[in-house]
């Protein structure tokens, strides 16, 4: 596979931030409260991930190692900023509600995250690419909870109502703990289909295979057959 | 006057709590609620650091940035100051209690990239808090999440010995077991004065 488009499958699938590496959680749980909430939250992030990874990785020459960690923060943050101010001029309802998760998006750990681990070592171009992979890959996850939310707790999907109007909506979807609900069941079913994989893969190679944590895998898998 | 006060301190450690509520923070409340000791040491040290760090804000937002013009520049100062400062307090508690830093460890740097610190200081401004209403606003969210912390420790440490299904091993689970907590301090919003 060419490694530009490896990156963005890396990004998107492999090393999913919000659903493989749980990064970037805060923003998730509280912005996806609307699908269409969840596509600008996961497009600014996207934007400031691939800017920031691009100075970055230009920058990588130039920065003192010792002083590395301010320096990135201080690139990130002129970057939210400048989104900031671009949101609150032309996208004014979104502006209002993503609120204070905006300038939040500084401390985002996928942004410093990517900078620490990708980006410092890292061609710009290739930088570029695995931004979007990342931001692509937190957007949908965030649009998937945003929609899943949306849907059950008010019924509309995008703002279009979908549910028939005799459906009373289960209001707690949209409210704090249907957050933690939501994402709790997308990770389940995420490792629900993992140990599905692994266990057609054991009974396949068996339980001889050479690596070291077979073992430990093989045990958990007798435990969930046992179930 | 004194109600109000005491308002801001109980709305924002438990109607509006930090972590169940508004969702900052959430990176430690769910990484390090593994051990009940170590919950309540992170939770000791942001008690500290975002009630210093609200403090200094509020000083610079109001004598400094704002006086300035410089408001578009928050985002940026607000967290320079909170880095700086988690330096200084580290420091500080090394020379004079040792005790102390040590009880704390690790999370005393960490704290630095919590998002609740730079989500007070933000609030704070946005609600336009004065001095000392952004002091008290800072050490009621710190004590909320101190309280949901220890709280989640104590429920994962039982959770620990239970017979769960396999897929909802882990992080699942613990976020299951938030979104009852947070379905609890929603009780709180009844809460008026």
């Amino acid at each position: 596979m060419n490694k530009y488009v490896e990156r963005l499958y890396n990004g998107l699938v492999k090393e999913n931030p919000t659903l493989i590496l749980m990064l970037g959680m805060c923003p998730t749980l509280a912005v996806s409260t609307r699908a269409m909430n969840g596509i600008g939250m996961g497009l600014s992030t996207t934007a400031v991930l691939i800017l920031s990874n691009v100075v970055i990785s230009l920058l990588r020459k130039v920065i003192p190692d010792e002083v590395r960690l301010p320096a990135y923060i201080v690139v990130v943050a002129s970057l939210v900023t400048v989104t900031e101010l671009l949101i609150e001029a032309y996208l004014p309802s979104l502006y209002a509600a993503l609120g204070i998760y905006i300038p939040l998006i500084v401390v985002n750990c996928i942004i410093l995250g990517r900078a620490e681990a990708y980006a410092n070592k890292h061609t710009p171009g290739l930088s570029f690419m695995d931004g979007l992979g990342m931001g692509l890959g937190f957007t949908i996850a965030l649009t998937l909870a945003g929609l899943f939310r949306e849907v059950l707790g008010n019924g509309t999907a995008f703002g279009i109502q979908v549910l028939p109007a005799s459906v009373e909506p289960i209001a707690i979807f949209i409210q704090p703990p249907g957050a933690f609900l939501v994402i709790a069941a997308i990770i389940a079913v995420q490792n629900a289909i993992g140990i599905k994989t692994r266990q057609r893969k054991l009974v396949e190679g068996g339980c001889s295979g050479v690596c070291a944590t077979c073992s430990a895998q093989c045990g958990m898998n007798e435990e969930v057959s046992a179930k | 006057m004194n109600t109000s006060l005491i308002m801001i301190v109980i709305g924002a450690a438990l109607i509006n709590n930090v972590v169940l509520n508004q969702f900052l923070g959430i990176c430690s409340f769910l990484g390090v609620s593994k051990q009940m000791k170590a919950s309540a040491s992170l939770g000791m040290a942001v008690v500290f650091v975002i009630t210093i760090a609200s403090a200094v804000a509020n000083l610079l937002y109001d004598y400094v940035l704002n006086p300035l013009g410089l408001d578009f520049m928050k985002t940026i100062v607000f967290i320079l100051v909170i880095a700086a400062l988690v330096q200084i307090v580290e420091m500080f508690l090394k020379k004079t209690s040792p005790a102390i830093y040590k009880a704390l460890g690790i999370y005393l740097p960490l704290i630095t990239t919590n998002c609740a610190v730079l989500g007070v200081a933000l609030t704070n401004v946005q609600n336009g808090y004065n001095f000392l209403e952004s002091i008290l606003a800072g050490f009621g969210t710190a004590v909320g999440y101190t309280l949901a912390i220890v709280l989640l420790a104590g429920i994962r440490s039982r959770i620990h010995e239970e017979d769960i299904p396999a897929p909802l091993r882990g992080a699942p689970i613990v976020m299951i077991s938030a979104a009852l907590m947070s379905i609890a301090f929603m009780g709180f919003s009844g809460l008026s004065f």
